[in-house]
């Protein structure tokens, strides 16, 4: 009955999407105001129903209701009760269920809290949005219907993929759905914008948080995958350039760049066209980050449903929408109108270089990704693009990002003199060489990227430092902490894209690996670490079986910890995961993984000690932070776009 | 046939053992072990889903470790090995594609790409800047007074 409800409650809300898109637009061009109006209950109540048909489809889950399809496939009556939940998005139908509501939620947030923009604005805003979530309502209902009955119950499920039964996980695809569908509001602020004819800095204002929103969403998803496979996967790498991550990351590094440049237009009227551009490629590689990891077009260890028939449709929303954008930007673009005049060197200089690097990187990603099947397509070559390709490929982009960074960062806006502008940035200079001659000095003999990665990351972290001291003026370090919070933000993130650098840059280039037969009780010794086997036993959990060992590690005689390396079988899936043991600490984390019993006794063990590797995530966190501390500016509390702000003051250097 | 692969994947996964390279696979030579593990980096298991023959658990990733440490041993240099899988498997073991034929244009596409991207911002950015002088927006006459007066 209730899984009746809720397939009724997604019928009715895509009923409700559909007038949603309809009626405001035509109010909107007509001027009728009541039409217009329409479109905040539609948005609301479109938002209610799908949450309903949610959360529909979590009773079925929690209640292991085997009677419908999805359930019984993908869940267990003896699984935990996170991963019955977790298991709801843990599936292709259930995740496109998940991503609707989010669409939704986000359509309503924008009716909620829109009441001082524009009606005509606000109404075509609220219509693009609810096109999107028509698309997709109508992709579930016609080819991925969560709530299908089965004749005859089976008495028990098929559990969910042990791969995803993991804390890691459970989180990670609502946090990537918040950032995909985040862009969605910038994608609809875009397009109402170029329906509209105007863009301006209260626009921008508006774009601004949405877009910074997504952003983070999704800085904490990708964050959480990476955590996730580095524990998981049993050898401690974090970023493996597959499909799926690239899927995810280039709609990261166009939100970075969109976000930068909606700036240039908040603050200077320039860049208006180049931004709408970037706000509608930002959610086009959203869809087609769907479109990768739905289609099964590319293969990819971690896309768990494809299916070519859902790819096509996908494709299609896909063409509608980035070719519909695309065509009306060709149409439209030409009445947007800059107005701030910028010498190239100063922020707004900066902040173009800025979109150069993060635009054309995130080319060279979708170029990679979509290499194979483009020489398949054209001349039949079967051949793969993986980590060093993108490696060599990508990574000069983030050199150079890194390196001017904080030169744009303190330049200011119109016109900037170099040598002014690197006044207070010889302290960090200096600093950041002193850090790199040590790091080459304790690195003899090992490849530059401890050098370079660690250095920009110094560089970057002290560079941001020095910007928020500059920004206190003549008046002493006490202003530091009534600096604006978009400030203080800027200077969080910037140093968290540094701490990211150094993990990577460190781990890269310092960790050690053990792979050896390790006999009980005897002790054996990896960069300084006294590692002994104690024990080894088969261990029951609630719905897996565990071989279970015990190590201890020392130092200098001295315990550091006890660690519990596992390799499970979940005998319903019939599948082996790896549960390595880390010892987390600040500049290094020690990761055990257990093998097999050897035929002439003992046990295959892999040990490493990874420097600086919690750096990589920790820097992760730090951007997000950084992310949330600018939104909560004061210039986006106090009722955002009401006015036109005033111009902020150019510091007269 | 993708299901068929799906179904050997598993197949050979399974019952083999949750490490990918095995102690028993180790050289003795450092050297030439950590050579061999550089060349597994960049090889794609055949049968597995975009994992290396490294990471990956497959037994035919096992064979062909052992074969990289088997031709290492006899001398080839890291080329010569690669050439020697390649050979066997086509280019689709490479994870990093050969700049040859039509890839050609995946390596170039990043560099010309910014090249393009900076050309264009820096066109942009100068005509941005030459808005703003203001003699751009004198008429003739207007230019012509205003030099007789800087004269005087």
């Amino acid at each position: 009955m209730i899984a009746e409800f809720g397939h009724f409650a997604l019928l009715l809300a895509f009923a409700v999407a559909i007038y949603q898109m309809i009626v405001p637009m035509i109010g909107a061009s007509k001027g009728w105001l009541g039409w217009m109006d329409s479109a905040r209950p539609a948005a609301l109540a479109q938002f209610g129903l799908t949450a309903l048909s949610f959360a529909a489809l979590t009773v079925a889950f929690v209640t292991s209701d085997f009677s419908l399809k999805l359930v019984y496939e993908n869940s267990h009556t003896a699984k935990p009760m996170i991963y019955k939940i977790s298991g709801v998005w843990g599936n292709h139908e259930g995740s496109m269920l998940l991503w609707v509501l989010i669409l939704a939620l986000f359509g309503a947030a924008a009716a909620a809290i829109g009441g001082n923009l524009p009606p005509t604005l606000r109404a075509r805003v609220l219509a693009v949005q609810a096109s999107i979530g028509a698309a997709f309502y109508a992709f579930i209902i016609f080819t991925s219907n969560p709530f299908l009955r089965l004749q005859t119950p089976p008495f028990d499920g098929r559990d969910l993929n042990p791969l995803l039964q993991d804390p890691g996980l459970a989180f990670h695809p609502p946090f990537l759905y918040l950032g995909y569908v985040g862009l969605s509001m910038a994608f609809s602020f875009a397009i109402a914008a170029l329906i509209e004819g105007r863009v301006d800095a209260a626009w921008a204002r508006w774009v601004r948080p949405w877009t910074l929103a997504a952003w983070l969403f999704l800085t904490i998803g990708i964050a959480l995958g990476s955590w996730w496979a580095y524990y998981e996967l049993g050898w401690g790498g974090f970023w493996f350039w597959d499909p799926v991550e690239n899927a995810s990351f280039m709609p990261w590094l166009l939100a970075a760049a969109l976000l930068h440049s909606a700036i240039v237009v908040e603050k200077r009227e320039a860049l208006k066209s180049w931004t709408i551009l970037l706000a509608i490629m930002a959610f086009g590689f959203s869809m087609i980050g769907t479109f990768i990891v739905r289609s099964g077009v590319i293969t990819s260890v971690h896309s768990f449903a494809s299916d070519p028939a859902r790819g096509v449709f996908i494709l299609g929303i896909l063409a509608v929408f980035t070719g519909g954008g695309l065509t009306l930007y060709a149409a439209r673009a030409g009445e947007m109108t800059a107005k701030g005049v910028f010498q190239p060197v100063s922020r707004e200089g900066a902040l173009v270089l800025n979109n150069v690097l993060l635009a054309v990187s995130a080319f060279v990603v979708f170029v990679g990704t979509m290499w194979p099947l483009f020489a398949e397509l054209m001349w039949d070559r079967k051949l793969s693009v993986g980590p060093p390709f993108f490696n060599k490929a990508f990574t000069p982009f983030m050199i150079v990002l890194a390196v001017a960074l904080p030169f744009g960062a303190i330049m200011p806006w119109k016109r900037a003199v170099l040598s002014r502008s690197l006044r207070p940035l010889r302290m960090p200079l200096l600093l950041t060489a002193a850090a790199m001659l040590l790091i080459y000095a304790v690195s003899t003999g090992r490849s530059a990227i401890a050098v370079i990665g660690a250095g920009l990351g110094v560089w970057l972290i002290l560079g941001s430092a020095a910007d928020l001291v500059h920004r206190t003026g003549n008046s002493g370090l006490s202003r530091l902490w009534r600096l604006p919070r978009a400030d203080w933000g800027k200077a969080v993130a910037h140093a968290g894209l540094g701490v990211t650098f150094i993990g990577v840059g460190l781990l890269t280039a310092w960790q050690t690996e053990d792979i050896r037969v390790a006999r009980i009780d005897q002790p054996f010794e990896v960069s300084g670490y006294q590692i002994t086997l104690r024990a080894v036993d088969e261990v029951q959990g609630p719905n897996y079986v565990s071989t279970m060992a015990r190590m201890d590690v020392a130092r200098h005689g001295r315990t550091v910890a006890t660690l519990f390396p596992e390799k499970r079988v979940y005998p319903v899936q019939a599948m082996p995961t790896t549960e390595a043991a880390i010892n987390n600490g600040i500049f290094r984390d020690i990761y055990l993984v257990i093998g097999d019993a050897q035929a002439g006794g003992g046990w295959a063990v892999r040990s490493y000690v990874k420097p600086f590797a919690n750096w990589i995530w920790l820097g992760c966190i730090l951007m997000a932070l950084g992310g949330l501390i600018s939104l909560s500016d004061r210039r986006y509390r106090v009722a955002a776009g009401a006015r036109r702000a005033p111009v902020k003051a150019v510091p007269a250097e | 046939m993708k299901r068929l692969a799906l179904i050997l994947t598993l197949l050979m996964t399974m019952p083999m053992s949750v490490l990918a390279v095995q102690p028993d696979e180790v050289l003795s030579d450092a050297g030439l072990e950590a050579r061999a593990r550089q060349i597994s980096q960049k090889l794609r298991c055949p049968v597995c889903q975009g994992e290396n023959i490294d990471e990956s658990n497959a037994a035919i990733s096992r064979d062909l470790r052992l074969y990289v440490r088997e031709r290492l041993v006899e001398g080839d240099d890291n080329d010569e090995v690669i050439d020697a899988v390649v050979d066997r498997f086509g280019e689709f073991v490479l994870f990093e594609p050969r700049a040859t034929g039509g890839n050609v244009i995946l390596w170039l596409a990043g560099p010309l790409m910014a090249l393009i991207a900076l050309i264009v911002a820096w066109r942009f950015m100068r005509n941005r800047a030459q808005v703003v002088s203001p003699r751009a927006q004198l008429t003739e006459d207007e230019q012509k007074r205003l030099d007789e007066l800087m004269r005087d």
